[in-house]
């Protein structure tokens, strides 16, 4: 018990270190646009946690951010890295939208069902895509899921462009959702709130992928071929196998998060579709060290900073790209981990 | 289509390489880090810093070519963020590439409000650009002469081969009495240097800095070092395919029949599919992406 508890805080302490580094980095930083750090983390502690609507905001911007984060983490437990959640996420949220006003007739159940349900699917086959070429020829994903971004994004300009989809008018978007289809809002914070059933969705995603990876056989070999593939195929799990369920669960992820934004909250699929979750997931999986709670927590911190970020733009000189800034540093400074964890572990050996 | 086929061709040909010239510097510039062993995806950002630099440089000093020189030291700077998290602090080369791209996208915007004051983009004046040499900018020419030093570099001198051996057996290198860290790092600024010329082609072409105008550019050129087989002369003839793919969209605007979207994603299927082996199978430098430690003396 003790020795867990002392591995968690081993776990954590680089993480929290970044943290404190990046707080020092971006205070500088916003020194030289002249502004005092204190005051715009004032701004940035009211516009993410002040009131029921701004944590409102923070939850509706962290929401997205669970679903990439997932699928981030879930894919380098089983050693690969997935950098396409930007792309499967645009898969997702085109055949949401496509589903969510084509289909009529049915109950809310089930036509939000069917809409996540598909969106998730083909963001899951998105994701096969690299997954097969990695398993079947070795390609590396970083490089194939790069592509495949652009060639979704490419790809969903084009369906959107096209007569069957276009809605008539200048902008190349889809008919908005059927009522049927809409994720509800929760109107009950505050009335304006764009936070949605979503996030119930995600908090129940957080679960069951915990449960999957913690608690399953399926779960222990996604992570044993993660650790060492070869010493997992010695043993007869097999690699292939694994990786190209770990990749579809990923995708399936992404899809989950393409439809959230298009069903809670955009309401239809436009080109270009609102960019950055993907990469944003990269920060969020990075700082939650691949655990899904660790996502969970770390998406709900990135999402204070998008909605914080957002009223430092409106009351003051610094623009919210400070945001990205601070995600910037905050992934470089946990990716630095190694001195961090060196500095850690020799002060514990001449403690003892 | 009335114009003469000749006439159609050649503005073809010019437009082809004025779309290809960032992605030759910035692909010559992959190919220093990735030979070296140092995976380099962010030259994305490397790129959007280029162009803001040069950019920024060019309106305050009403010199362009002090702008390249600002362009190429900010490369140079940015790669050497890189360059630290990676081969010193051993970060994830990957995740470093992902950081450098997000600081890039914030970073510019956030920097051209505090020397621009509350604009997120900025125009150059007339005396701001670099003058034409016959139908391309000078840097356009210069891009071709670093490719073809690049291939002098790396195949027939001493410094070039080192260059291929850290990247491919560090171990071997290191025995050799080579200091991999040191190559790499100098390898590293070095593709810093280059995509940030590269970048800095985008505002002297467009007249104006916009954010985050790269807008993948970085991973195109990555996309052709791969699709060249990791070497300058074949990351250039992809740079130039697919500066070709982009110009015949731009030519045919759509009268050819095809849709657009086809030709803008070539780049990246056609990446996909060398990486397969399907035409040619495009094999990365043998220790690209890892890490490289001396044994302990203990």
């Amino acid at each position: 018990m003790n020795t867990g508890l002392k591995k968690n805080s081993a776990n954590l302490l680089p993480s929290l270190a970044a943290l404190i580094l990046a707080g020092i980095v971006s205070s500088i930083v916003i020194l030289i646009l002249g502004e005092s750090p204190i005051y715009i983390a004032r701004v940035m502690l009211s516009g993410s946690a002040g009131s029921l609507s701004s944590i409102a905001n923070t939850l509706e911007e962290a929401t997205p951010l669970i679903f990439t984060g997932l699928c981030v983490a879930i894919a380098m437990r089983c050693g690969l890295f997935n950098i396409g959640g930007e792309g499967q996420l645009v898969i997702g949220a085109f055949v949401a939208a496509w589903v969510g006003y084509r289909v009529g007739g049915l109950p809310p159940v089930v036509h939000i069902t069917l809409c996540i349900a598909l969106a998730g699917l083909a963001g899951a086959l998105w994701a096969l895509i690299p997954g097969l070429l990695k398993a079947r020829f070795g390609a590396h994903e970083v490089i194939n899921t790069i592509m495949l971004n652009y060639v979704a994004f490419i790809f969903a300009n084009y369906l959107v462009g096209l007569p069957y989809f276009k809605k008539p008018g200048q902008i190349p978007q889809t008919e908005d959702v059927l009522q049927s289809a809409l994720l509800p809002r929760m109107t009950f914070l505050y009335e304006y709130t764009r936070l949605n059933l979503g996030f119930v969705l995600a908090i129940a995603a957080v679960l069951l992928i915990y449960i999957l990876l913690e608690k399953t056989e399926l779960g222990f070999e996604i992570r044993s071929v993660g650790h060492n593939p070869l010493a997992s195929r010695a043993s007869g799990i097999s690699v292939a196998r694994n990786m190209l369920l770990a990749m579809a669960i990923s995708g399936f992820l992404a899809g989950m998060a393409g439809s959230e934004r298009v069903l809670g909250v955009h309401r239809h699929f436009i080109s270009p579709f609102p960019f950055g979750y993907g990469f944003a997931g990269i920060a969020v999986a990075l700082l939650g060290r691949n655990r899904p709670l660790g996502v969970l927590v770390s998406a709900i911190f990135f999402g204070a900073l998008a909605s914080g970020g957002a009223q430092v733009d409106i009351e003051t000189n610094v623009p919210r790209e400070l945001v990205t800034v601070i995600q910037a540093i905050v992934v470089l400074f946990v990716a630095c981990e190694y001195p961090i964890r060196k500095f850690v572990f020799i002060r514990r050996r001449t403690a003892l | 289509m009335n114009e003469p086929v000749t006439v159609f061709a050649l503005a073809l040909l010019a437009a082809t390489i004025r779309k290809s010239v960032p992605l030759i510097f910035a692909s010559t510039g992959g190919f220093f880090s990735e030979r070296s062993g140092v995976v380099n995806i962010g030259l994305e950002g490397m790129m959007l810093f280029g162009a803001f630099s040069g950019a920024l440089v060019a309106v305050l000093s009403h010199n362009p070519w002090l702008g390249l020189l600002g362009a190429a030291i900010v490369g140079a700077l940015i790669a050497c963020v890189h360059a630290l998290a990676t081969i010193t602090f051993r970060a994830n080369q990957i995740i470093s590439g992902v950081a450098i791209n997000l600081l890039a996208v914030g970073g510019t915007v956030f920097l051209t409000q505090v020397f621009m004051g509350g604009e997120r983009s900025f125009s150059l004046g007339p005396s701001d650009r670099l003058p034409m040499w016959g139908p391309f900018l000078p840097i356009a020419y210069l891009s071709f002469i670093c490719v073809a030093g690049a291939c002098v570099f790396a195949y027939y001198t001493v410094p070039g081969l080192r260059l291929r051996a850290v990247g491919e057996h560090p171990r071997a290198a290191d025995t050799q009495g080579i200091n991999v860290a040191k190559v790499r790092f100098l390898a590293v600024i070095m593709s810093g240097v280059l995509a940030g010329l590269g970048g800095a082609y985008l505002p002297y072409f467009s007249g104006s800095f916009a954010k985050n105008m790269t807008s993948g550019l970085g991973f195109i050129a990555l996309a052709a070092l791969i699709f060249g087989k990791w070497n300058p002369a074949g990351a250039m003839a992809a740079s130039l395919l697919f500066g070709f793919a982009d110009a015949l969209q731009e030519t045919l605007q759509g009268r050819g029949g095809l849709p657009p979207q086809i030709f803008q994603a070539i780049p990246y299927v056609l990446t996909v599919v060398a990486l397969a082996g399907v035409i040619g199978r495009s094999r990365p430098p043998a220790a690209l992406g890892r890490h490289y430690e001396r044994e302990a003396s203990g």
